[in-house]
């Protein structure tokens, strides 16, 4: 069995300790989804500011909210970081790249642009506990779901 | 008659496993039991021997299969004292027998404004298909509020059961523990006009189990948490009101007759139980009953309570407010099922830890969400006991503990 040293990672339990871009953002203008691990009862809520600038769709502010692992929790906050200022283009494919490393998307399956993941990788340890792939991939499925949310709506 | 509860730990396999060097703290009963070799060579047997339809076919292997299915249903009627083993109605889970409740007693005798009392510890499979019947019917659900120690308030109930068609309540919280006064809440019910219905799924494996005595009307349970198989659970009812309600699902084996017109129902319980059911399991739950009864429903009662006073105990005494034994610290009235907090740390990074020492725990809201919001909790650790765990089981869980604090030591 790997060690926990795998999983629980310093910069990880940084992050769940004192998480950053955590709080509400608000709606509208702001796009929200709120998304739930069944298995564990972990809750989170993204917020996501998205604004046009210089012609280019980008993620201006985002915030996280919610109750979860450190796992959750840490890869939220990570992923607030990494997604702050980037274009919406590139924010997907950061979230495909995440995904490859969690081994869900298909490897093949190579984004347009390419976006490295910086202390994201610290989260690799996960996919050596399958059952945890949830909990990290959470944050992000549920940022999907906010970009995905009508304007308007 | 004393007990040696070592040589019941050594009647279960999975428990001389052995993971990267250590042995399996199998602490999650309350989820689902581990199986004797009696019931595993039951089933092996059945599955060897004397495999065939039920209920169908004229020859003499088919008639075996039969008997061995139907003499699963005494013992159980047996086990639970129903004074008829055609009341028990065998089902997939509890989750079903209750999902048949709502659907074919409720279905069948409610209106819109109807009343149906839940309590707040309940699992949300004695939840969920009454929320389905109000959003389909327009019933209302009335809640019984907890005491802060995690028992039922029950001192509004005469309200609470006013006008109400039905109350449907835990035996013991899979959550809590707590084991609520079944008998007192029958009768309660039933002054009120209002039929008993029991989710007695965590109590049925750890007590002397007397419907006769409860006094309820239809009780569910399964056959995973005591030893036997998944795949079968139980709806046991009173012959009279199972005979007056419709059947669940059409099929083979629950009918009369079938003509183009329509179709006339079997007798219960086949009525309920359309198509092949889980037959090899139904030998391994009559296994499971009868293996529980050669030791004794008192007994296992008792070493339960003993191991579950020693977890209060030691968890308590090594972590003192660092620990938050959910639900009551008596054990006159909680079983073996432990909910806790642990300085701070989420359950799932808990369960984590224990993991890496083979200390198998739940973690997570229990199917019980309405009452962990109660808790204040998104999600709770729960330690939960059996009649093959023993103090060194207990001992594991509290040192296993400590290596969370190290990770997490904040």
């Amino acid at each position: 069995m790997p060690g926990l040293e795998d999983l629980y990672r310093e910069i990880i339990l940084d992050h769940y300790r004192t998480p950053r871009n955590r709080g509400d953002l608000p709606v509208p203008p702001a796009l929200h989804a709120e998304g739930h691990n069944p298995l564990c009862g972990d809750e989170i809520t993204v917020f996501l500011d998205v604004a046009s600038v210089d012609g280019v769709s980008r993620v201006v502010d985002v915030k996280v909210n919610g109750q979860g692992c450190s796992i959750s929790q840490s890869s939220a906050s990570m992923m607030s970081q990494a997604v702050k200022g980037k274009s919406v283009a590139e924010v997907r494919a950061l979230v495909r790249k995440f995904k490859g490393m969690m081994s869900i998307e298909d490897a093949l399956d190579e984004p347009a642009i390419d976006v490295p993941l910086g202390d994201l990788e610290a989260l690799q340890g996960v996919v050596k506990f399958p059952v945890r792939i949830k909990c990290a991939t959470l944050a992000w499925n549920t940022m999907l779901q906010a970009l995905d949310t009508p304007i308007d709506a | 008659m004393t007990v040696d509860w070592t040589a019941i730990r050594d009647d279960f396999p999975i428990l001389k496993r052995v993971i990267d060097g250590r042995p399996l703290v199998y602490l999650d009963s309350g989820n689902t039991s581990q199986k004797p070799r009696q019931v595993i060579e039951a089933m092996d047997a059945f599955q060897r021997n004397s495999y065939a339809p039920i209920n169908r076919s004229a020859y003499r292997l088919a008639s075996e299969a039969t008997d061995l299915f139907e003499g699963a249903r005494a013992s159980v009627a047996r086990f639970i004292n129903a004074p008829s083993a055609d009341e028990i109605v065998f089902t997939k889970n509890a989750t079903e027998a209750l999902n048949l409740v709502a659907s074919s007693w409720g279905g069948n005798n409610l209106r819109a404004g109807d009343a149906v009392v839940l309590t707040h510890m309940e699992h949300h499979a004695n939840i969920v298909p009454w929320q389905m019947l109000a959003a389909a019917k327009g019933i209302e659900i009335r809640w019984v509020p907890l005491t802060d120690d995690g028992q039922l308030d029950l001192t509004n109930l005469d309200q609470l059961l006013d006008g109400a068609k039905a109350f449907s309540f835990t035996a013991m919280s899979n959550v809590l523990g707590t084991i609520t006064p079944v008998t007192a809440l029958s009768a309660a019910a039933h002054r009120a006009g209002a039929i008993a219905i029991v989710d007695a799924c965590q109590y049925v494996p750890h007590n002397v189990t007397d419907v006769q005595a409860w006094d309820a009307d239809l009780i569910a349970f399964s056959s995973h948490k005591m030893c036997g198989p998944s795949g079968i659970g139980v709806l046991w009812g009173r012959m009279e009101l199972l005979d007056a309600i419709p059947p669940y699902i059409g099929g083979g084996n629950m009918i009369a007759d079938v003509r183009l017109e329509g179709f006339t129902s079997a007798p219960v319980p086949a009525k309920f139980e359309a198509g092949t059911p889980a037959i090899t399991e139904a030998v391994g739950f009559g296994a499971a009953v009868e293996y529980l009864e050669s030791i004794g429903m008192t007994q296992v009662r008792r070493h339960e309570m003993d191991l579950t006073q020693y977890a209060i105990d030691t968890l308590t005494a090594r972590y003192g407010d660092d620990i938050t034994i959910h639900g009551p610290h008596n054990v006159e009235v909680r079983g073996g099922v432990l909910s806790f907090a642990f300085r701070g740390i989420h359950p799932h990074d808990i369960s984590q830890v224990l993991d890496q020492r083979n200390v198998c725990v739940r973690a997570g809201h229990h199917c019980a969400k309405p009452l962990m919001r109660l808790l204040g909790a998104n999600a709770t650790a729960r330690a939960s006991l059996y009649l093959y765990n023993n103090q060194a089981d207990v001992d594991a869980l509290v040192d296993a503990l400590d290596g969370a604090s190290d990770i997490f030591g904040f």
